[in-house]
């Protein structure tokens, strides 16, 4: 458009083309753009007013009941109990996963031999399923009351005795912190941690690759310019390296974090939400909810949750994004 | 997140949009077959004659049944079914795993998007509450006299069987749920004689295993979400008595307010001190599979569990004994049961299904292979093995509650929450916040 403005007198005629080509283009998208306003938005918007309505039985009943089937979710022991266990394992999740990929990022980058075969080695789990994680990952941690099995198995066959533990049986939570209104017990189950380890593994090939990237994007001047002016190695990495992958650590941390918002899969395979509702997150009491209690509009209230969370978390990073990109034009 | 409820909306979408004319097409053909109304003649139920005969066509049969002893049953009653209606073609729709819940799922999509199965597979009794409370099922009372299937199950069964006055599934099969599977080996190195009455002689077995120490004194299970809320049913039925315990659910929380209630709690808290900890992580059949190698040396669980025995290569009687859950020798029925669907696009195929599943025929081919009885007090004895002998004698012998943990007395909605306070509490073993929770549980039992 601002060209148009440089050349007034061809003007008219230019515009009058691009809004032909505009014309044009606007008639090629329509046909995705009604597809998405009604199968995604318009979906959303359903499901956000089922999860207002009475439809809590097999029969269809869309009468308006307001904020009930919210204000009785959050009254209840068992959503309580997902939502803690949700902000424990992503909490867990994303601490230990970018921590460890950040590690693995930096070893690989450190110039070792053979880099490509380590890189294939953290990256391989990402192509594996969730289910397939927490299948395997269930037979490790399953403690085995009889004879030891998978990691205790393992720990008493090496002589580490002391170091078998009850894992995904583990019915404590700790420090078991009673909290005035709320009808659960904070704040680690015990048995979430074998199960953000287990994702953990899967993810955290993916976070190396972003940090690798975000490595190599880092030009060698000027680490080696900090370098000559006496920095030590840690010293490079404190003030020079991680500010720098401040935007990489962003992006994993928005991915990571709607990955375990919606997880399912895993826990699903690996502990079926269990011991008692000790790994449950919103995702599986939703699926219960709706195809077990045939309890749809409660089943859309969690839906609707678990989107306004993840859009929180989104939506300020797309917005970001937007203005970090028109800073730069 | 809301990807369920877009697949089922998008599901909808798609049949006004692509599929409208489709189903007109479908409903302009099954109109003119429909069965017209019938003056009921109970006086010759042996004479289905007016009944008109499929000819050619399609069914489709909705079940769960896709492996081992229950998809070769199945496929034994299609013969049947194939052998009276041939010319059939039968859509076999299975869905797998998850003892159900992902078939209900499926069910659950397909009846919402107005798409239903001729006759899907439910288990009898008030599990079928839901669909009848929105109109997904076709009546059967009037179907069960003209066949005579009235004449040949048991009164207990057919009157828990209604719902609002009326039948609506026809009853394929009947497992036990109150059997005390044990080690006969175990029990005789420790002393211990295979006769538990009533609680408290099977506590002091228990006692007696605990002390020696020698293996788990009872294994009892919860991967599979069910099997604390199963023992419990057990245990309900030996402190309430046979009456008490079908008030249980009524679907108000007045008979949980009796303190037997609180005390039914405390003892199957007390019986789980002598049973594996890791039950979370432990399925039925791992805690069964415990009995048979002889680590544990009970376990109460369903008569499937036998499946599992014989599917070992062991025998009955010799390598496993069986006795009633203690406290009561009352026969916990649940049952597996096929209904028909409120504008089944094939009504004449459908009503055939349902009187191969009622037939005494129909009901010898699958049981066997099953592992379970039939609904029928008339099988032909021959093709059950002992086990089975013994159940269809207490079957028609004993007084019959419904089982809660399956169905036969609770529905979806109620089941879900039942067994997950169980797990809970098998986890946290907390008996005031387990029984507010089946206080607060109880009014989902009418939904």
């Amino acid at each position: 458009m601002r060209l148009d403005l440089a050349l007034p007198q061809k003007a008219a005629a230019r515009s009058r083309r691009l809004s032909r080509d505009r014309l044009t283009a606007f008639l090629m998208l329509l046909p995705s753009l009604v597809a998405i306003a009604v199968f995604v938005y318009g979906f959303i918007g359903y499901t956000a007013y089922v999860s207002m309505s009475n439809y809590t039985t097999a029969r269809i009943d869309l009468s308006f009941v307001g904020l009930d089937n919210y204000l009785n979710l959050f009254g209840q022991r068992r959503f309580q109990e997902n939502i803690r266990n949700l902000i424990v394992f992503t909490s867990l999740f994303l601490v230990i996963c970018l921590v460890f990929g950040l590690a693995l990022a930096l070893l690989v980058d450190s110039g070792v031999r053979g880099e490509s075969v380590f890189r294939s080695i953290y990256l391989f789990p990402m192509a594996v399923s969730f289910i397939v994680t927490g299948v395997a990952w269930r037979w490790l941690f399953t403690p085995g009351d009889l004879e030891p099995t998978g990691l205790n198995l393992l720990f008493d066959s090496l002589g580490l005795g002391f170091l078998k533990a009850r894992w995904i049986a583990d019915t404590s939570v700790w420090p078991n912190i009673e909290v005035p209104g709320l009808k659960v017990k904070l704040l680690v189950p015990l048995a979430v941690i074998p199960v953000a380890l287990a994702a953990v593994w899967q993810m955290s090939g993916f976070c190396m690759a972003m940090y690798l990237a975000g490595l190599r994007s880092i030009p060698d001047e000027i680490r080696e310019a900090a370098r000559v002016d006496g920095c030590s190695e840690w010293q490079v990495l404190r003030h020079i390296t991680l500010p720098m992958l401040r935007p990489i650590t962003l992006s994993a941390i928005i991915v990571l974090t709607h990955v375990s918002l919606k997880t399912f899969d895993l826990i699903l395979t690996m502990t079926g939400g269990g011991p008692g509702n000790k790994t449950e997150v919103p995702s599986l009491y939703m699926y219960e909810l709706r195809f077990s209690q045939f309890n749809t509009a409660e089943a859309a209230a969690v839906a609707t949750i678990l989107l306004i969370l993840v859009s929180l978390l989104t939506v300020p990073y797309l917005v970001y994004n937007r203005r970090a990109q028109a800073a730069e034009q | 997140m809301s990807d369920f409820n877009q697949k089922l909306t998008r599901r909808q979408a798609l049949k006004l949009f692509g599929m409208g004319a489709a189903s007109a097409a479908l409903a302009a053909c099954a109109a003119p077959t429909a069965q017209p109304a019938q003056p009921a003649q109970p006086a010759q139920p042996a004479q289905p004659a007016e009944q008109p005969k499929p000819s050619g066509g399609k069914l489709e049969i909705f079940s769960w049944w896709t492996n081992g002893g229950e998809a070769d049953g199945l496929n034994a009653m299609f013969e049947v079914y194939l052998q009276k209606n041939p010319g059939v073609e039968i859509i076999n729709a299975t869905v797998a795993g998850g003892a159900g819940t992902n078939a209900k799922a499926v069910l659950q999509t397909r009846l919402a998007g107005g798409q239903p199965p001729d006759s899907w597979q439910v288990h009898a009794g008030r599990e079928t509450l839901s669909y009848v409370n929105a109109g997904q099922l076709e009546p059967l009372t009037q179907f069960f006299t003209e066949k005579g299937f009235d004449k040949v199950m048991p009164q207990f069964l057919l009157d828990q069987l209604k719902i609002n006055g009326e039948i609506w599934t026809v009853p394929v099969n009947i497992h036990r749920s109150n059997v005390l599977w044990y080690n006969p080996k175990v029990l005789a190195e420790a002393g211990i004689e295979p006769k538990f009455p009533t609680l408290d002689s099977l506590f002091a077995a228990l006692d007696k295993l605990k002390a020696q120490g020698k293996v788990i004194p009872i294994a009892v299970g919860g991967k599979d979400k069910f099997e604390a809320s199963h023992t419990f049913e057990s245990i309900l039925l030996a402190t309430f008595g046979v009456d008490d315990y079908i008030k249980l659910w009524d679907g108000t929380d007045a008979m949980w307010q009796d303190p037997r209630a609180a005390e039914a709690l405390s003892t199957l808290k007390r019986l789980f001190s002598y049973s594996n900890s890791d039950r979370s992580a432990q399925g039925w059949a791992d805690a069964m599979t415990m009995v048979l190698e002889g680590k544990a040396a009970m376990t109460i669980m369903g008569d499937w569990a036998h499946g599992l025995g014989i599917s070992k290569g062991l025998k009955v009687n010799q390598d496993y004994g069986w006795m009633p859950a203690p406290g009561s020798d009352a026969f916990m029925w649940l049952s597996d049961s096929f209904g028909l669907a409120k504008g089944a696009p094939n009504p004449v195929q459908a009503r055939a299904w349902l009187e191969v599943c009622g037939s005494r025929e129909g009901q010898d081919a699958f049981n066997p292979k099953k592992g379970s009885i039939p609904a029928r007090t008339d099988p032909d004895l021959s093709k059950y093995d002992d086990y089975l002998k013994a159940a269809i004698a207490d079957f028609g012998s004993k007084p019959l509650v419904p089982s809660a943990a399956h169905g036969a007395s609770t529905t979806n909605a109620y089941q879900s929450k039942f067994h997950n306070t169980l797990e809970v509490f098998s986890s946290d073993l907390d008996e005031k916040s387990a029984l507010e929770s089946l206080k607060e549980a109880a009014e989902a039992n009418n939904r």
